[in-house]
């Protein structure tokens, strides 16, 4: 069979599959990363299902997706709210990046697999899903919730942190060292400084610059500019996603708006390819031995982001019920992690261990969190924490920040 | 707008929108979500446990708009009932067209109503909705009901108009 043909029925099947799979995620009302992340698991190496023909065209759709799912992610923060949320919140983000990345760099160097794999470990166990999560909030009605702002302000923080996070892994993984890694973390941080200024400044200038009127225009307009921005910051070592990042940041206004609405079918599209494309790239023969260590790790940043939550709202003057949904709606990890075990992954000399541990601690967190995030909603916990409290006056609402 | 003791709290939520909240004088928390795709929800607190919200109840843009104009209506006729008590003599009175006025189907200007008697229409209810300072365009329905400002005679004389004709007859 022609080459182009076999590939054809691949991807078809693959997306097929896939189209099934995020219909049945939905019925049962779980995010559709853990059964995509599944998927390519059985269609790759070592699968049930393995797949030849489609591995190239995939991963260059995986790595499409990566860049569009941070460009849509900065097209949901304008600067004005990435730098406001910065102010106020940046010690809540602090405490959330030592009780989250801590532990997953201090499992990395426990085990032995190196500093590089335990930098890794850290982004992986640090980064919250915004995505999954975004949708738990408004599954379980809890937008208008108090608590929800600051979660939505840890989620903000981790995002920005990566601009810088993910540009120093770049270039440790391309292995120049400390200094290089120093001199990438210093670009990044001009880069992402002079972008948010820019965009606060002529957001509006550069978003009239791409016309909002025509939708074709404005698709190939923004798809364009974010593949070209990505793949000159990958050619300076600052990481393509972070260059895609900045992009959705630097555009507002109409334009974001118009633009969010067209890309997100792509986005859909290649992101699941991206998830197919990092389950291919793991042989599920490896997942086994990882799986404790992987629980272990799971329980552990879990543990710690329920802490995080707890205190951030707390700070806030939040009362105890509503703490403790904070904390535990921000347990999912997915994308994120995923993106960057995918960098990993993709460099030669790391771990092998890493992207079987990292599937495995994503697909527990992803699949655990949205269910554990809906415990403060039954009776019996609310008795529980009732019971638990001292009938102490109910302190008075501290206002939020205007 | 809003009356000094009541604080409406205004809250970003990155990649979300906003939301407003107030607690009422009876101690509830009420609030709307505003979507940046312009969906509104209209949230209500739990009493118990005043960070959660016990409704999310999703808008749509004629929804919340018929909400704002019930919630305007009555606020408006609340005010002019509060305008009635601060100055004597100035009375509010809302007279409803029945379907057999002949004013039906005609313009508020062929009444002549603010000549003939000194009161003014200054408001008109259709269909839980307000019409503030209608002009003498205004054409009349079955079921208005009109908000009418002036002095006893005047309101007297406007309601006669409305519900045959003549006030000096």
């Amino acid at each position: 069979m022609h080459d182009t043909t076999l590939l054809l029925i691949e991807l078809g099947a693959i997306l097929f599959a896939l189209g099934l799979l995020g219909r049945f995620s939905r019925r049962i009302g779980l995010s559709p990363i853990p059964l995509y992340l599944l998927a390519g698991l059985a269609f790759g190496h070592g699968g049930v299902l393995p797949m030849s023909a489609s591995e190239e065209f995939i991963a260059v759709g995986a790595e499409i997706g990566v860049i569009l799912l941070l460009v849509m992610l900065g097209l949901e923060y304008t600067a004005r709210e990435l730098i406001g949320n910065l102010r106020t919140n940046a010690s809540a983000g602090l405490l959330d990046g030592l009780l989250t990345a801590l532990p997953g760099l201090a499992f990395g160097l426990l085990v032995g697999w190196g500093g590089v794999a335990a930098l890794v470990l850290a982004g992986i166990t640090w980064v919250s899903s915004s995505g999954v999560i975004a949708k738990v909030l408004a599954d379980l009605g809890r937008l208008g919730n108090r608590e929800t702002p600051v979660m939505l302000s840890i989620l903000v923080i981790e995002d920005l942190a990566m601009a810088l996070y993910l540009p120093l892994l770049t270039a440790v993984l391309a292995g120049t060292g400390l200094i290089g890694g120093a001199k990438a973390l210093t670009i990044a941080v001009g880069t992402v400084i002079v972008v948010l200024l820019v965009a606060l400044k002529f957001g509006h200038a550069i978003s009239a610059f791409i016309s909002a009127r025509d939708p074709e225009a404005l698709l190939l307009g923004v798809l364009g500019l974010t593949l070209l921005v990505a793949g000159l910051a990958a050619k300076l070592q600052v990481s393509a996603a972070v260059g895609a990042f900045l992009v959705g940041i630097a555009l507002s206004g109409p334009v974001a708006h118009h633009a969010t609405e067209l890309l997100s079918p792509l986005r859909d599209l290649f992101a699941a390819v991206f998830f197919v494309f990092f389950g291919l790239a793991t042989n599920p023969g490896d997942m086994p031995p990882v799986l404790l260590p992987a629980l272990a790790l799971a329980v552990i940043t879990m543990g710690t982001k329920i802490l995080t939550g707890y205190l951030a709202a707390k700070r806030a003057g939040i009362a105890v019920p509503g703490r403790i949904r904070a904390g535990l709606g921000l347990m999912p990890r997915g994308e994120f992690s995923i993106v960057i075990a995918g960098l990993a992954v993709a460099s030669p000399g790391i771990e092998p261990r890493l992207a079987p541990l990292a599937t495995a601690y994503v697909l527990i967190t992803v699949v655990s969190g949205p269910m554990l995030a809906r415990l403060p909603d039954f009776a019996w916990f609310k008795a529980i924490i009732r019971r638990s409290q001292r009938p102490v006056p109910r302190a008075e609402p501290l206002p939020t920040t205007d | 707008m809003f009356d000094v003791r009541v604080r409406v709290e205004q809250t970003a939520l990155p990649g979300i929108g906003v939301r407003h909240d107030l607690v009422t004088e009876s101690g509830r928390r009420l609030g709307v979500v505003t979507h940046r795709t312009g969906r509104r929800d209209l949230v209500l607190y739990d009493e118990d446990d005043p960070d959660s919200c016990t409704a999310s109840i999703p808008l749509n843009d004629d929804e919340a708009e018929a909400l704002a104009d019930v919630l305007g209506a009555s606020l408006m006729l609340g005010q002019l009932s509060g305008l009635r008590q601060q100055a004597a003599g100035l009375l509010t009175e809302q007279i409803s067209i029945p379907a057999g006025s002949r004013f039906v189907g005609r313009r508020l200007g062929d009444t002549k109503a603010r000549t003939r008697t000194g009161a003014s229409i200054v408001a008109v209810l259709r269909d839980g909705q307000v019409i503030v300072s209608p002009g003498p365009e205004f054409g009349f329905q079955a079921g208005d009901v009109v908000v009418v400002v002036g002095n006893r005679r005047g309101l007297d004389g406007v309601g006669q108009i409305l519900a045959d004709g003549d006030p000096d007859s």
